[in-house]
């Protein structure tokens, strides 16, 4: 039951919907946004893969296991949370900045929070990967 | 050097164990011990300023909010103390590194024992109660994880599952006890206490206050009632009996009655209590020791004796029985180490701990007999060990006890008396005696077997012999953290010829009277024990477990019943239930129903296709229609969203419903058909449940639009956002800076969903598991 039009949208799909995660991912922080709906584009565009080719391709593809990638979800937003206390020794969860110059007063500024963001990201399209194989794999 | 150093190395050490085993295998033993015994050294180093009066404290916030802190402080009591648990703790390590060779996973052992040395240290250093109690808890923890070490034995899990529920079970009163004394002072700190013990005494909340602590000191002593966990735990290594069961773990509870003795001592109840159950336990244990076969049994129940003699001690309060108790402490550490060491000797070389199955184990191991023999000396109180200066003393306070001397007196002669027997009996039936077939071949025990426990009888006998050692460097500095009025006694080996002496010879005597009848003193114990002490208290306990097991399960099932509509149900009911109560007695504003007109056509077709959309839901033939068309209900919502500016929301709305309906299809995919429908009650039931959710969340929505706005919180959020998280998405820095800790939460629950589901799918259990 593949079907070849959902077999070459999904293949140019893909790379899509990851780079718009991407995006959706870095702008949250001003614009609508951020790490979880990220996450579940990113999840989609493997969801949408793994409808069209089949659960064995889709695992061929992924680079990271599932499970490794909630585990770094998690420690990501963790190391975010400990930077304040280990660096600044603020409290536990408090945002740190860095500012890189860029261009007169234009400065980008990278922070602790985009960081805890890009954790949410990685557990939230991991865990729909996982949940999709099991589901897929199964029976 | 501070006090918290030494905690740290050992807490340190108890990590590096596991390698420092992994790659020094054969040598592990005396490597690991290396670190204790330079600690040892160190406490050694500072005996000459402690009793000379120094006491060394130091201090650190931890919750200084509630005036918890750690505090540490080093006195004679303390002192003492920590020099039993470092300095056997590394003759143990030394012990252990050979005996344990047999066994696997000998690095975690390593790594359990001296992490359950360093909480024992922390224990006796701490002052602040609440810093003192984690200690306490992770003496408990780690004693179960030692005495259930040959945890693919059930009798060893139940041991130490016993273990650990009676020390925790007083270790929780224990708690409770702490709170109640810091309520008059305000402050967790026993110095302060102590500055000032009337306060508590004159409480009103002292008599629970002190039926808590001793409930908890008690446990951890194995004091009767409560001492059967204590034979129990034999079932751990022997290494783990040597170290928790002579010198450490049981001396917890002795050790805190010491420590809390100057603040009570002004308490007619405190002294009495002490004396009974210490009178009483000291009696039980060295009488149930008689009927016994295997030597590490005997041991433990002599050991139930001596924790009652030490409690006992403390409740006499003279100028005696405080000497006698520092004494007695170290004579029973020295010697009931050495003797459960040999135990495991004993049963290493024989493979046997039964004392009917050995004999005659002279001709094989004399070096392992001379050191038996001695410490049976110790035990019995005979001269010139240690033993017979801590026996004289307890005798002469015994005698000038207060009170109930006669009483207290004739218990501790008949203790004493089947102490000799026992110790007699051990000596002969093991040592000499009739030749008996072994199973192996016995021979002399290894140099690191036989070190530790060489080493303490000559500590034994050597003091036994200048007893004015122990007297002038730890007994004095002691006896002020106890007990400041107290005077030391001199300490003699030969006290001349008086009451007390005699006291000693007609023990020895009719302990020997005893053996010489052994068969008709063991045979009229057991038959004492078979008809007035049939209540097992072990088995009791188990029986006491069993039923509130039984009860839990029953109530679990009752509650936790696994079907997923009812938990919906109760959810949802009780939510209706109680927001309804909450909008009935919140009294109803003024709706402006005039506003309804000028509603937008737009939002009144989204707002048909929401409710069409359900309706469709409700009446649909397949699971796939159902999934699509509740799927179309948020679409509708999500419209909504994005018209009042919700973009966030609408899009991860969005996602989520998508990903719903896919993967939702993706499991419709493989369940049975669609055929059993609900009847038309179970459909009414459901509808009136459905209808009273909804409609409380209209009248909700309603009432809350027509509440005047307040302080918002929202608007801090919208004030700060920028400035403070350099964020301009409100919603994201909520999410990923405000409220950055609830989001961990929340991802961390997402993983152990995913984790959930993989488990649900993807492990099958094999036929029969």
């Amino acid at each position: 039951m593949r079907s070849e039009i959902l077999k070459i949208a999904a293949l140019h799909l893909k790379p899509l919907l990851l780079s718009l995660s991407l995006i959706l991912l870095i702008r949250g922080h001003n614009e609508p946004g951020g790490g979880f709906v990220g996450g579940l584009m990113a999840g989609t565009a493997y969801v949408l893969y793994g409808m069209a080719f089949g659960a064995e391709k889709t695992r061929q593809l992924c680079m990271v296991k599932p499970f490794l990638l909630i585990g770094l979800g998690l420690l990501f937003a963790l190391v975010s949370g400990l930077l304040a206390l280990l660096l600044t020794g603020g409290a536990i969860m408090e945002g740190i900045w860095f500012s890189i110059p860029v261009y007169g007063d234009f400065a980008f500024k990278l922070g602790s929070p985009l960081l805890f963001d890009s954790g949410v990201y990685l557990l939230v399209a991991g865990m729909l990967m996982l949940v999709m194989l099991s589901i897929m794999e199964e029976g | 050097m501070k006090l918290a150093y030494l905690l740290i190395i050992l807490y340190a050490l108890a990590f590096a164990a596991p390698f420092v085993n992994l790659y020094l295998r054969k040598y592990s033993g005396w490597i690991l011990a290396a670190l204790p015994i330079l600690v040892f050294g160190y406490l050694l180093s500072q005996v000459p300023a402690v009793s000379a009066g120094t006491v060394y404290a130091e201090e650190y916030a931890w919750i200084p909010q509630l005036n918890v802190n750690l505090r540490f402080q080093l006195d004679g009591l303390s002192l003492l103390f920590a020099m039993l648990i470092t300095g056997i703790g590394g003759l143990i390590l030394i012990y252990a590194g050979y005996y344990m060779r047999s066994y696997e996973k000998t690095g975690r052992f390593f790594s359990y024992l001296i992490f359950f040395m360093a909480s024992m240290l922390g224990l006796v250093l701490s002052t602040n109660l609440i810093g003192l109690f984690v200690f306490w808890e992770l003496t408990s923890v780690s004693s179960f994880l030692l005495i259930g070490f040959k945890h693919e034995k059930p009798e060893a899990r139940d041991a130490a599952l016993q273990a650990l529920l009676i020390t925790g079970l007083g270790g929780l009163a224990l708690l409770a006890g702490f709170v109640l004394m810091s309520i008059p002072y305000g402050t967790f700190e026993l110095t302060v206490m102590i500055a000032n013990p009337d306060l508590l005494t004159g409480h009103r909340l002292f008599i629970p206050a002190l039926i808590l602590i001793l409930a908890g000191a008690f446990t951890k002593s194995a004091i009767f009632p409560f001492h059967f966990w204590l034979p129990g735990a034999m079932q751990a290594p022997s290494p783990v009996s040597a170290f928790l069961h002579s010198a450490t773990m049981v001396k917890a509870g002795v050790f805190l009655l010491a420590r809390l003795n100057p603040l009570m001592d002004g308490s007619e109840i405190w002294f009495y209590s002490l004396s009974v159950f210490g009178a009483t336990t000291m009696f039980v244990g060295a009488w149930l020791s008689i009927a016994q076969t295997d030597i590490k049994k005997i041991l433990a129940y002599t050991t139930v004796s001596a924790m009652g003699t030490l409690v006992l001690l403390i409740g006499t309060n003279t100028t005696y029985s405080m000497n006698a108790f520092l004494i007695f402490l170290l004579v029973h550490a020295f010697y009931k180490a050495t003797l459960f060491m040999m135990a495991g000797n004993i049963e290493k070389k024989t493979g046997t701990r039964e004392i009917e199955q050995l004999g005659n184990l002279r001709a094989y191991m004399p070096i392992a007999t001379g050191i038996m023999l001695l410490a049976l000396l110790s035990m019995s109180g005979l001269p010139p060990m240690l033993g017979f200066i801590g026996k004289e003393l307890i005798y002469e306070a015994k005698v000038n006890a207060p009170g109930a001397a006669p009483f207290i007196l004739a218990m501790g002669f008949l203790a004493n008396t089947f102490m000799v027997f026992v110790s007699i009996r051990l000596a002969l039936d093991i040592f000499w005696g009739k030749e008996v077939r072994f199973t192996q071949k016995p021979f002399e025990p290894d140099i690191s077997l036989l070190t530790g426990p060489a080493i303490l009888v000559l500590i034994s006998l050597f003091l036994g012999l200048f007893p004015d050692i122990i007297e002038k460097s730890v007994v004095t500095s002691a006896l002020r953290a106890i007990s400041p009025d107290t005077e030391p006694v001199d300490l003699k080996i030969w006290h001349g010829f008086n009451l007390v002496l005699l006291l000693s010879a007609i023990t020895i005597l009719t302990g020997v009277m005893l053996y010489l009848y052994k068969t008709k003193t063991i045979a009229f114990a057991r038959m004492v024990n078979l008809r007035y002490f049939r209540t097992r208290f072990s088995k009791r306990f188990f029986d006491f477990i069993g039923l509130f097991l039984h009860l839990t399960k029953k109530k679990t099932a009752f509650v936790q019943h696994g079907y997923h509509r009812f938990y919906l149900m109760t959810i949802f009911i009780a939510t209706s239930v109680l927001v309804w109560y909450m909008i009935a007695k919140v009294p109803f504003t003024h709706i402006q129903l005039e506003s309804l007109r000028t509603v937008p056509l737009f939002y009144i077709a989204v707002a048909a296709l929401i409710i069409m959309s359900a309706i469709a839901t409700l009446t649909a033939q397949s699971r796939l229609i159902a999934f699509i068309s509740i799927g179309l209900v948020s679409f509708g919502i999500s419209v909504i969203f994005i018209t009042f500016s919700g973009v966030d929301l609408a899009i991860t709305m969005i996602m989520v419903e998508t990903l719903m309906v896919i993967l939702g299809a993706m499991v419709v995919y493989h369940l049975p058909k669609y055929l059993n429908y609900s009847g038309k009650s179970s459909r009414v039931r459901d509808a009136m449940i459905a209808l009273a959710f909804g409609s409380f969340m209209t009248v909700l929505v309603i009432k809350t639009g027509a509440a005047p706005p307040q302080d918002k919180v929202s608007d801090f959020f919208s004030l700060n956002s920028y400035p403070l998280a350099h964020g301009k998405n409100i919603v994201n820095v909520i999410l990923v800076d405000f409220r950055a800790l609830d989001t961990m939460g929340e991802i961390t629950v997402l993983a152990i969903a995913a984790i959930g589901i993989y488990a649900l799918l993807k492990v099958k259990l094999k036929p029969g598991e």
